[in-house]
């Protein structure tokens, strides 16, 4: 029984939907008594939403070289990147850089 | 009743091939036509100009613009933030677009008809059908052409007073300084990771300021990189290549032609305002655009990275690399064909045809999207991700029951019917299970012309 839950937005973008059951915007609930980072986020992910290919998603414990991770729409390089906390209601978007033109 | 078909079809081809040369003719004569219309159009106007300056006082100037000039971008002058100052610095600007496709037809255009100075164009390629759904400066009639002359011909026709360098061939490292050197600002509308780390790098070494656009299916991203001292580069943000088979093209994913629209029509915006200082670019910002929910994202990128390897404070990167070496990956968007599987698991379409009067299981593993568009007749539709999910097995129990029974995989080209061959033969090693090599490619180029590709 938690205390409290922490619900934020997970968002996907420009093809990364379609390692996440082809969902492009969710709510999930997080055990809010605990402290949650990114780096914590990316394994949570990988155990219960990640459903095709998860080497197309994770490597070495952090995104794949080519996704972007962006909290409320701004980088999280500016934010601390795997040891940013999340906070209530984030609205966090991992998006593939396109190639094509 | 035989000699009798084929001279009928014989009667058939040649009205067909005159019908054609007709066509032709016609198109020809028609364009012949206004251009002399359009000739005699110009003629009067410039009569009636001079008849009346005759009798006017001689006025002085007070800018560099022709009357040409002002006329054609009269709109573009009287807007309140631009004017005659910017407009004369677009005249005096160069742009080297990289890539004259989806991204580079709409860039040029805009960039062309707004009175840039100079365009540079840069592509390897020829024209075919299947560009003609996004890339809207070629045309049927340009089909096999060089696209770089195709774009010319096109361009030509929108603004004469501008000047076009045509560069037909495939950018790399040994010729990428040169030709970038020339121009003050480049766009990035390729196709492909390896060119777009070599273009980064050559306009970090150079201080150009680059554009990047880029495409696929509905949706867009845009950006503009090394553009002024916070602005990141492509390496800041992308320090790594990502994997290959993590890559998709246009050819593979497929793309909406508006959306390749959008994003390089932006493209051309943002070059304008870098080339001319007016407005706030996209340095530091990437635009996201999902076309499929109607969508624009205005995201805050990070700074220059202190670490990057090409734009820091002491680079490792001093000289171009080898960008296919370094990506692992070919800077085009051809496909590679795989070889995968052993060679006694795959035949061609000829072994394929002497086998089809014996009872055997066709599976395309193309998705149903595809299958949709064309197919070989008593195929099956198992899209690879049913396969590699083991949801045929419960499908084709019968089948699979019996060991016998030959069952041929194929898909488009022969890469992904490899990927289902060796899945399925490792679920169920004693059949017969085989790759077409080369898919429906290999059926079109060497069974039959006629069947569609795409």
């Amino acid at each position: 029984m938690s205390k409290s839950d922490l619900n934020i937005f997970l968002e996907f973008s420009a093809g990364a939907e379609l390692l996440f059951g082809n969902i492009k915007r969710r709510q999930v609930t997080l055990n809010g008594d605990e402290k949650w980072t990114i780096r914590k986020l990316l394994k949570w992910m990988h155990a219960n939403i990640l459903t095709e290919r998860p080497e197309l998603f994770i490597q070495d414990d952090s995104v794949r070289p080519g996704i972007l991770v962006l909290v409320n729409d701004t980088d999280w390089e500016l934010l601390g990147e795997l040891e940013y906390e999340i906070q209530p209601n984030d609205n966090i978007l991992f998006i593939s850089t396109l190639h094509g033109g | 009743m035989a000699a009798d078909s084929e001279d009928v079809s014989k009667e058939l081809a040649n009205i067909s091939e005159e019908i054609r040369s007709l066509r032709l003719k016609l198109a020809d004569k028609t364009r012949q036509l206004e251009d002399l219309q359009a000739a005699q159009r110009a003629d009067e106007a410039d009569n009636v100009a001079n008849e009346r300056s005759a009798n006017s006082i001689f006025t002085p100037r007070i800018n560099d613009l022709t009357n040409d000039e002002i006329e054609r971008y009269s709109r573009q002058l009287i807007l309140p933030g631009f004017g005659v100052t910017a407009q004369t610095k677009l005249i005096n600007s160069s742009f080297l677009i990289v890539g004259m496709g989806g991204l580079g037809c709409p860039a040029a255009q805009y960039l062309i008809a707004a009175g840039s100075g100079r365009l540079g164009l840069v592509d390897y390629d020829t024209v075919d059908r299947t560009n003609l759904h996004r890339q809207t400066l070629h045309t049927e009639r340009t089909i096999g052409l060089p696209k770089v002359e195709s774009a010319k011909r096109a361009l030509e026709q929108l603004n004469p007073n501008c000047r076009i360098d045509l560069h037909k061939l495939m950018l790399d490292s040994r010729v990428a300084l040169d030709i970038i050197k020339q121009y003050d600002v480049i766009l990035d509308c390729t196709d492909n990771v390896v060119t777009r780390y070599l273009l980064n790098d050559a306009c970090v070494l150079l201080n150009k300021p680059l554009v990047s656009g880029s495409a696929l299916q509905f949706d867009g991203q845009l950006t503009v990189y090394h553009y002024g001292d916070t602005c990141p580069c492509y390496r800041c943000l992308f320090p790594v290549p990502p994997p290959p088979h993590a890559v998709t093209n246009c050819g593979d994913g497929g793309v909406m032609g508006a959306i390749t629209g959008v994003i390089g029509s932006m493209q051309a915006l943002e070059a304008i305002k870098v080339a001319t200082g007016v407005g706030e670019t996209f340095a530091g910002k990437l635009l996201i655009f999902d076309g499929m929910n109607g969508i624009f994202r205005n995201i805050k990128l990070r700074g220059r990275s202190r670490d990057c390897k090409v734009c820091s404070e002491n680079p490792m990167i001093t000289q171009l690399i080898d960008y296919e070496q370094f990506c692992s990956m070919h800077a085009s968007d051809d496909d590679q064909p795989l070889q995968l599987i052993p060679s006694e698991e795959r035949i061609d379409v000829f072994q394929y045809i002497d086998m089809r009067s014996q009872p055997h299981l066709l599976i395309d593993v193309r998705p149903q999207n595809e299958f949709e568009i064309c197919r070989l007749p008593s195929s099956v539709n198992v899209p690879l991700k049913e396969i590699l999910d083991n949801k045929f097995i419960e499908r084709f129990a019968n089948e699979l029951a019996d060991e016998k029974l030959p069952i041929v995989v194929l898909c488009r080209r022969g890469n992904d019917s490899q990927i289902a061959v060796q899945h399925m033969c490792n679920k169920f090693p004693s059949h017969a299970i085989r790759d077409l090599i080369g898919g429906l490619y290999a059926w079109h180029y060497k069974v039959d012309k006629d069947f569609p590709i795409y």
